[in-house]
């Protein structure tokens, strides 16, 4: 670490440190808001997944990082990067599952403007509408 | 040889989660945990044939995260503008994408990569093709979306 505590005043290496990670972690808690607002107000399934992979990458990411600042080169901040890891691979195959999911029981979205399914799929179309 | 890479592998990832490293019953229950792995992994027939890593190329893969962490960004920030503004979106979109990547790996890291950015959902991956699912005009934007294929492609080796 460089050592910038002479000299400098209040403006230390760790002074940076922390408010860089405080930075962080008040915009993730921000992206959480925003993705649970998302949540209550969009209006049906499929645009609300969108609200949830807000919280997926943005929210978590930001927090997670944040949360390695502070716990600087530790063992603990090495865990922290297997949750981001693990969470980054896992997130969107969960989103997909429940997005296939919805999809193949016929559920579509609400004001398409575009739907290439109607095309192909009408005659095999399975559950209702 | 694959057995003994992932048993290394695993051990590895063991002692980062523990840390313990000087008890010996410690140790020997994360032995026989990646051993345990590394067997059913073996039964289930996922050891002997082509694995994903012959076909990756570290420095691309490297290359591809940084821009798709700001494609990430981007995207997070549009849809939460969409989410604040006062209309909601009303112009959603089911749009099929070419999936032009010859390798399992590099399908599924652009389905992934798709689904994770905010505003565009894989929903179907069949015959060449992917149904995506866009919450706004910006995220149906299909020449970004062919950007994303051709550059999860460029990490796998060319066959």
């Amino acid at each position: 670490m460089i050592d910038l505590s002479s000299g400098l005043g209040w403006l230390t290496w760790d002074f940076l440190i922390d408010a860089m990670s405080w930075v962080l972690i008040f915009s993730g808690s921000f992206f959480l808001f925003i993705g649970s607002l998302g949540m209550l107000r969009l209006q049906d399934f499929w645009s609300r997944l969108h609200a949830a992979s807000i919280i997926d990458s943005a929210g978590v990411g930001l927090l997670l990082f944040g949360m390695m600042l502070q716990g600087g080169f530790t063992l603990a901040t090495l865990k922290l990067a297997f949750i981001v890891i693990f969470l980054f691979i896992t997130g969107p195959t969960a989103s997909h599952a429940v997005a296939n999911a919805a999809f193949v029981s016929g559920s579509r979205p609400m004001d398409l403007v575009e739907d290439v399914t109607t095309k192909r799929k009408r005659k095999k179309k399975v559950g209702k509408k | 040889m694959r057995a003994l890479v992932l048993f290394v592998i695993l051990g590895l990832l063991w002692l980062g989660l523990s840390g313990l490293y000087y008890k010996p019953l410690i140790v020997g229950f994360g032995v026989f945990s990646c051993v345990l792995c590394v067997w059913i992994m073996s039964r289930l027939g996922l050891l002997s044939g082509e694995g994903p890593i012959k076909d990756f190329r570290p420095v691309a893969a490297l290359r591809y995260l940084f821009w798709l962490t700001v494609e990430i960004g981007k995207a997070d920030w549009a849809v939460t503008r969409a989410i604040l503004s006062p209309e909601l979106p009303r112009r959603q979109r089911l749009i099929s994408v070419p999936c032009l990547q010859s390798t399992d790996l590099g399908r599924t890291l652009f389905a992934n990569s798709i689904t994770i950015t905010p505003g565009t959902v894989t929903v179907e991956t069949e015959g060449g093709e992917f149904i995506v699912h866009a919450l706004t005009d910006e995220a149906a934007d299909m020449d970004n979306l062919l950007a994303m294929g051709a550059k999860a492609a460029s990490i796998e080796e060319a066959r």
